[in-house]
């Protein structure tokens, strides 16, 4: 069971206060979009076995939401950042850049 | 024979005798002993039978690896079948009843399986039982069923409480022996937080027995210091009687702590499970001794060499007045020494090394007198239900008799394992020990934290390390490396215990005696003893292509057993990888997974039981619900009232009555569970008109309006009536279900994509209590109780305000669900069981009557309302629902606008909503589907619609439905088929859904 | 009006390690918005009658005092009788200003744990560090407690206040009296 520090309201506590909510950084499309940026808005998702860069709410606690970026395979946590960003923070991509080198290429 | 000395016994209080009662008998024990020792010392050295061959079997080790000692423990609410006798303390009043045989013990019919067993190879049960496949579920399994499985399941309620507890620290030591104490005592002087947790009711692990000075103290003496310096310190945890039982992800670990079972009076909870989350944790489990593969190794009598000297010293108990050690290894000669010192007889040490020259202890044990015999081995014990001797080989050879020396226990040695469970469990690797013959712990390879730093160290015997000092120093500096990665530091004059120096001669690895044993050995050389795998069915496995270690592990059911193979593992992968002619390490180990030793049920529900089992969620009139007849229906964790049932009425009866008087008096229900939202900022109009698929930013101060939400999928969620209270300010009713869901649906859209508009929502659900007041009555009913105007002019249909009511503060709304006249009045929940008393009284005299949930859904579907959950069940659109007037057109985007012109979304052949009124006028089935033309690739008739609502309407006097179908609207008249699970197949004719009042008079009165 | 009623009036677990008591109706306002705004921090200190709690803290004083709920929500305490009139002033304060101020004294119920294993008690039921060291009066925390979402804080030692939603008032009078139940001191936080 995951420990996890919400950058809301600076509670680190274990993942049962939380809520994973899936991939981060989805675009929304709407009425102006192809059928294929649909498709790809509403259905498509990454399932890397490395970086992931997910959605999570402090759901039992301040009830905020943010972004985690996680290892999916060894669990290991990068960091936690505002949700309200449309992309990771440039000094949290350069630490993973360190630890997981190429880890863009399979993401 | 088994019996106790008159002198030793280190952990048992001799003045005090325990009673206890095995299979009927009374015996006596004494305080400090375990169930097994306290067997020992009545020589009751049978203890079960075998799982497979139901072969005699006794107690082996002394503790939580012991295979064969399980008991039914305990009776009525206590009993605990599987119970093991090494790890239950002896108290007062104690009942055992050993397993797995009938009618007794001691004589026992399913023993026949042990003749036969050369029938009952491994995988005889997959390849005799799969044909003919039928077969499986009426004959073979009921019998398997009947024969198999150890203890019995308990048939009374367990009496006891469970809880847990939430705990923290810097550093969690699991084993409070000499290892884990130094590694504590080291981790504490930093001033980090230290719990240290041992599963045994003393401290010092085996030390004290296996002998050792530390800092020129005693052992015992060391441990006492040790431990009271440990107590004396504030940021220290000590705690006995509690096993680390897994490690998890990110440093959490359970901890498993027994609080009574030790006692005869059983007050407070009797098991504790501790939610660990540790900075770091450091195993010092300690290691555990492997028996040697040679035949009739199973009989009772023959037991671990530690696990003699243990019940010597530790208990005063003797297991055989003439003991042979068979040995590998130094370690069992300290056996021979102990029995010895204890006056009892060792006839011979059967050492399988040829060795240069003699270690400490082997001059010790010849100084004694023991005959040594290097190079030899066991052939086979003699004996059934009882060790009576052992016929004695050479190890190299293949097993001719040299002699028979008679003894009545074997104590055996192979060699000790590193226990490396809580080490793997969360992905630890292990690396092959050459010099010790077993896996330890590979530190290049640990568990990784939260941080991608390791978080697990091993400490003492756990890390493979097994002479005194070499432990003590291992330890001290396992604990000063947890220090560090924790970004503490050691005051500068610690140093390690210094542990007294013993020379040893290397143990030689033997995974079967002799080492050429003939088949006929081989099938009684037992490696699982509680599942009876031998080494000839590992080799059986292997020539029948089950190569990889997972698979013989299943196919054998080799360590799969309750001991999880603690005593078997190593020595199955031995043979195996021998029968394979591979290194044991390229065979690899299978995987470790907690817990460690089974824990109870109890404690890992903690107070998760009964009325505490599930959060009930009671609105504040639900004491007057439970006390006037409600029948509760689930909601959610919502209990709310089904119907109210009066005395001699059935709860059919209860709900007509209730809508009857509703559509013709006044009715009252309590709405509370319904989700109220508040929704405000300068940009809640436009939220709100991006989430509902209608316009609420046109909505008029004053006015409630119906909206829908859906996803951004297209598919709706939720549905509610919206009031505007004021310039920026809305109140939205949700779903009872979605009170929650909708509120986080809503915060979501707000802090993760439009976090530049301003608005805030606050869930006020449980703030009012809700209460409809409904039917041609109810106005005057409010009339009555006096206050704000409630006419037609001054409180119009979809209209709302707030006033006073019978001197109620309360906030009015003219919706209807019903279509009938009707109120929904929201007073503090406070105040909500006054003001609901207030209405009965007043409409006594108006044929006021509560009604339930079931009335309600019959009210709204004779008006063909939609109910989110029974017409949407996540797939279903608005279009489908014929709801298109409440999609609007003038927005350019709202959730799901997108996503219904997608093309299945905007399909012509999408199912939509009827009425339907079977021909008969009974009730169509709920959930039936309506069949047509053809059939579908599996043959079944094609489908063309389903029910999604029924209820018999006693306003109507028929049943009444609504349904999902084909073309549905185009087809009004046309009569369908829907078979039913009873065998029945219904008709039904295709209606418009509104069957009651479809000009909507009634409510706008 | 009739005098409100708590959600379990008042009921009390007297025979465990701790005492577990429902406080009664306690008047609550939910405030949300800038907490960096002078005019809304003014308007909130007038109606708790505290200072503004620091992140994760809660301010009391007699029946008045706010809680820190999260960056943009603040918890007014105040005796219940009060919460309209003070719900009332703060709108009214606040109506220039994007904000929102709603009363929910009766969507809430509280408990009070007393006594000196107060601590183990609550440590059964929230995963939360609760040693004198890492949680000291003042401190204020939103979690769970058992499977309900609750907030607690310290309100002096040996004494914790628990809000939590009124409909499950009494499932967590309920775990807290199991916690409580006599016989299952802990004994971790006690010397």
């Amino acid at each position: 069971m995951l420990i996890v520090s919400c950058p809301c309201c600076g509670v680190t506590a274990e993942e049962t206060e939380f809520h994973a909510h899936g991939e981060a950084h989805i675009t929304r499309h709407a009425m102006d979009a192809s059928d294929e940026q649909m498709e790809t808005y509403l259905f498509m998702r990454k399932n890397p076995k490395g970086v992931h860069f997910e959605r999570w709410r402090h759901q039992n606690g301040c009830g905020k939401w943010f972004h985690m970026a996680r290892d999916t395979a060894t669990l290991e946590v990068f960091g936690t950042y505002s949700a309200q960003t449309l992309a990771p923070p440039e000094d949290l991509l350069a630490e993973i850049d360190a630890k997981r080198p190429g880890w863009r290429d399979r993401a | 024979m088994s019996t106790r000395l008159a002198t030793g016994g280190r952990l048992v209080n001799t003045s005090k005798t325990v009673t206890f009662r095995f299979n009927g008998k009374h015996m006596d024990g004494y305080e400090g002993d375990t169930l097994a020792s306290a067997l020992l010392a009545n020589d009751q050295m049978l203890v079960g039978r075998s799982f497979k061959y139901h072969r005699p079997r006794g107690i082996v080790a002394a503790g939580p690896e012991e295979p064969n000692g399980l008991v039914n423990l305990g009776e009525e609410g206590r009993f605990e079948p599987n119970a093991r006798v090494t790890t239950t303390e002896l108290f007062e009043g104690l009942t055992a009843q050993s397993q797995n045989h009938w009618p007794s013990l001691e004589f026992d019919v399913g023993a026949i399986n042990q003749h036969l067993s050369r029938f009952l190879p491994a995988g005889f049960y997959y390849k005799m039982f799969i044909h003919p496949r039928p077969l499986w579920k009426h004959v073979y399994e009921p019998i398997i069923r009947h024969s198999a499985g150890l203890g019995r399941a308990p048939k009374t309620r367990d009496v006891d409480t469970y809880e847990h507890f939430y705990a923290f620290c810097d550093v969690l030591v699991v084993g409070g022996g000499v290892a884990g104490l130094e590694a504590a005592r080291t981790a504490a002087l930093s001033g980090a937080r230290v719990i240290v947790l041992e599963q045994t009711a003393h401290w010092g692990g085996r030390t004290p027995v296996d002998g050792g000075d530390i800092n020129d103290m005693s052992a015992q003496e060391w441990i006492d210091a040790t431990i009271a310096e440990l107590a004396a310190m504030e940021n220290v945890t000590l705690r006995t009687r509690t096993m680390g039982s897994g490690v998890y992800d990110h440093g959490y670990v359970l901890g498993y702590e027994q609080l009574t079972d030790h006692t005869s009076s059983k007050s407070g909870p009797r098991h504790r499970l501790w939610r660990i989350r540790a900075g770091h944790v450091i195993t010092a489990t300690g290691a555990i001794e492997r028996p040697l593969s040679f035949a009739g190794n199973d009989i009772p009598g023959v037991m671990l060499a530690a696990a003699v000297r243990d019940y010597v010293v530790n208990f005063g108990v003797s297991v055989g007045d003439r003991t042979v050690v068979v040995t590998n290894n130094d370690d069992a000669y300290l056996t021979a020494i102990a029995l010895k010192h204890a006056g009892l007889d060792v006839p011979a040490i059967l050492d399988a090394r040829v060795l240069p020259q003699d270690s400490e202890v082997m001059a010790q044990a010849k100084a004694l007198g023991i005959r040594v015999l290097m190079g030899h081995a066991v052939s086979s014990v003699l004996g059934g239900k009882r060790v009576t001797g052992v016929a004695v080989c050479s190890q190299a050879g293949e097993g001719a008799v040299l002699e028979e020396i008679s003894c009545d226990a074997v104590a055996m040695s192979g060699g000790w394992s590193p226990v490396v469970h809580l080490w793997s469990h969360c992905g630890g690797k292990l690396k092959w020990d050459t010099l010790n013959a077993c896996f330890s712990p590979d530190p290049d390879r640990a568990p990784l934290g939260a941080d991608g730093m390791q978080f697990v160290s091993t400490a003492g015997a756990a890390s493979g390390v097994f002479a005194l000092d070499d432990l003590l120093n291992e330890a001290f500096a396992a604990a000063d490396g947890t220090l560090r990665c924790l970004g503490k530091k050691l005051p500068r004059d610690a140093t390690a215990s210094q542990g007294e120096r013993r020379e040893e001669a290397p143990m030689a690895p033997v995974w079967l005696m002799p080492q050429g044993a003939s088949v006929k050995l081989r099938e009684k050389a037992w490696l699982d003893y509680q599942n009876d795998v031998k080494v000839s069915d590992v080799r059986l496995a292997a020539q029948e292509g089950f190569v990889s270690v997972e698979h013989a592990k299943r196919y054998t059911t080799l360590g799969m057993a309750t001991d999880q193979g603690k005593l078997s593992n190593i020595n199955g992968l031995a043979t195996l990888a021998n029968a394979l002619g591979e290194e044991i390490p390229s065979v690899g180990t299978t995987t470790f997974r907690p817990p460690y030793h089974p824990i109870s049920m109890g404690a890992i529900a903690g107070e998760a039981r009964d009325a505490a089992f599930q959060p009930l969620r009671r609105t504040a009139l639900h004491e007057w619900h439970e006390a006037n007849g409600a029948k509760w229906e689930p909601v959610g964790q919502w209990r709310r009232p089904y119907a109210y049932v009066r005395g001699g009425e059935s709860t059919h009866d209860a709900v007509m009555r209730e809508v009857t008087n509703t559509r013709e008096k006044l009715g009252l229900l309590d709405a509370s569970t319904l989700g109220k939202l508040i929704v405000k900022g300068p940009d809640a109009g436009k939220f709100l008109d991006l989430l509902y698929t209608n316009m609420m930013s046109t909505l008029k101060i004053g006015k409630c309006r119906y909206g829908l939400m859906c996803n951004d999928n297209g598919f709706l969620i939720d549905d509610g009536v919206v009031a505007r209270i004021d310039e920026d300010t809305w109140l939205c009713h949700t779903t009872t279900g979605g009170a929650e869901s909708i509120h986080a649906h809503m915060e979501e859209w707000l802090q993760t994509e439009w976090w530049d508009m301003k608005v805030f929502v606050a869930n006020v659900t449980e703030q009012y209590t809700q209460i409809a007041v409904v039917g041609p009555n109810a106005r005057t009913a409010l009339e009555r109780l006096g206050g704000m105007d409630v006419s037609k002019e001054a409180l119009g249909f979809m209209e709302w305000a707030d006033g006073e009511i019978g001197g109620f503060k309360v906030r009015v709304y003219r919706i209807s669900f019903s279509g009938e006249l009707s109120y929904e009045i929201a007073v503090d929940a406070g105040q909500g069981q006054a003001f609901w008393d207030a209405l009965m009284v007043v409409g006594v005299e108006l044929g006021v009557m509560p009604y339930g949930t079931e009335c309600l859904h019959i009210l709204r579907a004779e008006k063909g309302f939609i109910m989110i959950g029974d017409e949407t069940d996540g797939t279903v659109i608005p279009q489908d629902l014929n709801l298109h007037w409440a999609l609007s057109k003038k927005k350019d985007d709202y959730l799901g606008k997108r996503a219904h012109l997608r093309s299945h979304m905007a399909d012509p052949n999408r199912w939509k909503l009827v009425g339907l009124e079977t021909t008969d006028g009974s009730v169509l089935p709920d959930g039936a589907y309506a069949v047509g033309e053809g059939n579908n690739a599996n043959g079944q008739r094609n489908m063309i619609g389903r029910v999604t609502s029924s209820y018999h309407s006693p306003t109507l006097g028929k049943g009444i439905a609504m349904g999902l179908v084909l073309h549905g609207p185009e087809r009004m008249g046309e009569v369908l088929e829907f078979p039913g699970t009873d065998g029945k197949t219904y008709n039904a004719r295709i209606v418009d859904p509104v069957f009651y009042d479809k000009e909507g008079e009634k409510q706008n009165v | 009006m009739s005098e409100a009623i708590s959600a379990l009036k008042n009921a009390s677990f007297e025979t465990g390690i701790a005492q577990i008591r429902e406080m009664g109706a306690v008047g609550m306002i939910t405030l949300r918005g800038d907490l960096s705004a002078k005019p809304l921090q003014k308007a909130a200190v007038a109606a708790a009658g505290v200072n503004l709690p620091d992140p994760r803290q809660c301010q009391t004083q007699g029946q008045g005092g706010m809680a820190w709920m999260s960056p943009d929500e603040l918890l007014i305490l105040c005796a219940y009788e009060d919460a309209h009139a003070k719900l009332a002033d703060l709108q009214e304060k606040l109506a220039k200003y994007h904000a929102l101020a709603v009363n929910v004294s009766d969507a809430r119920a509280m408990f009070e744990i007393r006594g000196p294993h107060a601590r183990g008690v609550l440590a059964k039921l929230a995963p939360v560090d609760l040693s004198p060291a890492a949680f000291t009066t003042g401190m204020f925390r939103r979690t769970r407690i058992a499977q309900v979402p609750a907030a607690f804080w310290l309100h002096k030692e040996d004494v914790f206040h628990v809000v939590c939603f009124r409909s499950v008032a009494q499932y967590v009078f309920d775990v807290l009296s199991i916690a409580a139940q006599s016989g299952s001191e802990v004994g971790v936080f006690q010397r």
